[in-house]
């Protein structure tokens, strides 16, 4: 049994944390961008940024092109990197977008995923899904952004927090933070203030929407006029409210000497009266909704008596569809499909048809994309440091069939040749140092070159390290098990990769 | 008795009348050849059975004949008249789960004939005709995905779906999480979206003759044809009526129809 800690409490803060998860991914994902340094941008700054020019240019019927949001941004995108061009400042916007819209997926949204605690106490994992900016289309087909409801809550840290009741507590702090003078929490106040009154707006717009589609599927008898009369109300005291805090902050305004003092409080002039007039719209809206329900409930009043019984499609059919798991309602939407769709006409090839397909001359291509130019290649450069003569070399000096032989004198061999094979040696010998015994087993072969440290101190004028006793080792499967058995030591081990672990022996010194 | 040559004659006929059966667009209002099949089916008994042989015979199954709609006919399971889901679903993307996809597709069709027919008796009065729009289709499934949302909600028991099971996501919830729309390079519909997948399901039943394309209001506005409302009403509601009635999940429903939520949340 697991603490109940890990209950819905638990669950809700793992969710918030993970709206949060695709802004810190941007500062992440953002030194492996190509098209730019990126890193002299702070990714999560422009994306709550963005949230929330979408979040205020949200109004009852729509919201922002993707073309305005991202001309809005590039002032505060300009003000982190100003040296890069414009161009760049507007591909640093269009990415966020992208990214906080989640393109390139199909559901354009984030998915995590969290545990719980199921009934039978048993540890589970489930998947929250969330996005933070989706698109919707205009009645003239264009396409506009909204902020979801996670994506306010990421903007303004407050969580499930009642409408209302957050939208009270806002306006107090606000007229306390003012009296005290303190104009930068003033203006944050405010501004929260703010996006709970579009809140507020998005509430009203999703039930006129609902009664527009159909007056049944509201509350118009109990719940909506409650929420109307209540929101006159609210309305009606926050007016007074901001229009006492405007005297206030206009006063706070014209008075004040330091010219950041005057500057934030001109800001906050600003966003009040922003303020003023979004709930000036809330209101008209307000007003309007008693006959926008009267006009829908004349439109939608169906007529007629009813006469055969029939199957209710939307009631019996699909409601219960939607309501059962994927894996169900397979069945269900497939047989009704195969039922609905009527017969298809399958097409047949007919012998004419057959034969003059087969007939017509072949298209030439020549015609449809002219001449094809001869690439101009240049040899590839020569990446090997060793020729084959060297590797050939190599070889034959290291074939030691039955006595050991020291590096030294292998050196000296391979110098008699040339400085370059000398080297391919010290490498080979130093290699053999850790051979790979497993590689050697798997691709066959019978012998192993196999270097042995014996303390001996190497003099050579071009290497240093030890005079590595070298010598041909056979090799067998058997035996090759029993070695990486017995042998404690990493580096022996057939699937260590070759990075021996070496004292410092055999270093280029030169 | 008939002689040999008569039955062939007739057999001729019978076949013929499936024959305009076959193309959803012709109408027995506009040929008179056809118009003389419907009658002749509706009046001679032997030739309604001979008719009904034959379409059996090729795998079809006659739903109606009538001269609104002319010869309605559904093909049988494994004919090669049939439409599979799998075949209409197959040009969505591989990644995406294949069950989800037809589940999404199949939701839509539902949703387009629960809004052409929001009530039971719009199936049965003959001259009902029914208008649908893409919009309206979108809105009607988002709504119901609410209202879900909210029973759920409701219920507050934890029903995100399971992280390694996602063939036990709740349908509503894979609608709910698609976009609605999305922009593309070129402008054009991305067919991944619910709007996209609507206007190719309203476009696909215009081609089967089940709507008519009036005009591009709303994302795209069709009204229904009578063959439409013959097809659902004798077969598809009823071949997935059986199916919800097997997973015992089935709602009564008065006779004003469902199609509105309600008072608080009932369906």
């Amino acid at each position: 049994m697991i603490d109940r800690g890990l209950d819905g409490g638990l669950a809700r803060r793992l969710k918030a944390l993970a709206c949060t998860a695709p802004l810190h991914d941007l500062d992440a994902r953002k030194a492996k961008l190509d098209w730019a340094d990126a890193t002299a941008y702070q990714m999560a700054e422009i994306a709550l940024h963005t949230i929330d020019q979408v979040t205020v240019a949200m109004d009852f019927d729509t919201g922002a092109s993707h073309e305005v949001i991202v001309r809005r941004l590039l002032p505060f995108i300009a003000a982190q990197a100003p040296h890069r061009d414009k161009a760049e400042h507007e591909k640093v916007a269009r990415w966020v977008l992208d990214n906080l819209l989640n393109v390139g997926t199909v559901d354009r949204g984030f998915r995590s995923i969290y545990g719980t605690v199921g009934p039978d106490g048993a540890y589970e994992r489930r998947a929250f899904d969330f996005k933070l900016l989706v698109e919707l289309s205009a009645p003239n087909g264009e396409i506009y952004l909204r902020a979801t409801d996670e994506a306010i809550n990421v903007l303004v840290g407050a969580l499930d927090t009642d409408v209302e009741s957050a939208q009270i507590a806002a306006e107090v702090k606000l007229e306390n933070l003012i009296k005290r003078g303190r104009l930068a929490d003033a203006k944050l106040a405010a501004e929260q203030a703010r996006y709970r009154t579009v809140q507020y707006g998005e509430t009203l717009r999703t039930i006129l929407d609902a009664t527009r589609r159909d007056v049944r599927s509201v509350d118009w008898e109990h719940a909506v006029p409650e929420l109307l009369d209540s929101a006159l109300e609210h309305i009606e005291s926050r007016f007074q409210a901001e229009n006492a805090i405007l005297r206030n902050i206009t006063k706070a305004r014209d008075e004040a000497e330091d010219p950041g003092r005057k500057r934030s409080a001109a800001e906050l002039v600003e966003i009040v009266t922003d303020c003023i007039t979004r709930h000036t719209q809330l209101q008209a809206r307000l007003q309007a909704a008693g006959a926008y329900f009267r006009a829908e409930q004349d439109r939608q009043q169906f007529a007629g008596p009813p006469r055969k019984g029939g199957v209710d499609v939307f009631g019996q059919l699909l409601v219960p569809t939607l309501g059962l798991a994927v894996g169900e309602a397979k069945a269900p939407v497939e047989s009704y499909f195969r039922a609905a769709s009527g017969p298809s006409t399958p097409g047949v090839a007919t012998l004419p048809s057959l034969v003059s397909m087969l007939l017509r001359p072949a298209p030439e291509r020549s015609t449809l994309v002219g001449e094809l130019p001869d690439p101009e290649l240049a040899p590839a450069e020569d990446a090997d440091r060793f020729s084959t003569e060297h590797w050939r070399r190599a070889d034959e000096l290291l074939d030691l069939a039955e006595v050991p032989r020291r590096l030294s004198g292998l050196l000296e061999a391979a110098r008699e040749t040339d400085a370059d094979l000398a080297r391919l040696v010290a490498l080979r010998v130093l290699h053999a140092y850790s051979p790979e015994v497993g590689a050697a087993v798997r691709t066959g072969e019978t012998t192993a070159l196999i270097a042995v440290d014996d303390g001996t101190s190497l003099d050579d004028p071009e290497f240093g390290g030890t005079d590595l006793l070298v010598a041909t080792a056979m090799v067998s499967a058997e035996l090759a098990e029993i070695d990486t058995a017995s042998d404690p030591a990493p580096d022996a081990a057939p699937d260590n990769p070759d990075i021996p672990d070496i004292p410092d022996t055999a270093e280029e010194v030169a | 008795m008939s002689s040999a040559r008569d039955i062939a004659k007739d057999a001729e006929s019978a076949a013929r009348l499936i024959a305009y059966g076959l193309r959803p667009k012709q109408l027995p209002a506009r040929d008179a050849s056809y118009a003389e099949l419907v009658r002749r089916y509706s009046e001679d008994r032997e030739f309604t059975q001979l008719t009904q042989s034959v379409a059996a015979g090729l795998g079809l199954m006659v739903l109606d004949v009538s001269h609104q709609a002319g010869a309605v006919l559904a093909a049988t399971d494994e004919s090669a008249f049939e439409i599979k889901m799998d075949s209409y679903a197959r040009q969505s993307k591989i990644r995406e789960r294949r069950d989800t996809e037809k589940v999404m597709h199949g939701i839509i069709h539902l949703a387009v004939a629960a809004l052409a027919f929001p009530r039971p008796d719009d199936l049965g009065n003959d001259t009902y005709v029914g208008r649908v729009t893409v919009d309206q289709v979108d809105a009607v499934v988002r709504e119901a995905c609410r209202i879900l949302d909210e029973r759920a909600a409701r219920a507050e028991a934890n029903d995100d779906p399971p992280s390694d099971a996602p063939e036990l996501e709740q349908a509503w919830r894979a609608y709910a999480r698609r976009p609605e729309t999305a922009t593309t390079k070129d402008g054009r519909l991305a067919p991944d979206t619910t709007r996209g997948m609507i206007s190719r399901a309203l476009r696909f039943l215009s081609e089967q003759g089940f709507l008519v394309h009036v005009n591009a209001d709303d994302g795209g506005t069709y009204r229904t044809t009578p063959r439409y409302q013959v097809q659902v009403r004798e077969l598809a509601a009823d071949a997935a009526f059986t199916e919800l009635l097997d997973l015992d999940v089935v709602a009564i429903s008065g006779e004003d129809g469902s199609l509105r939520a309600g008072s608080t949340g009932t369906l």
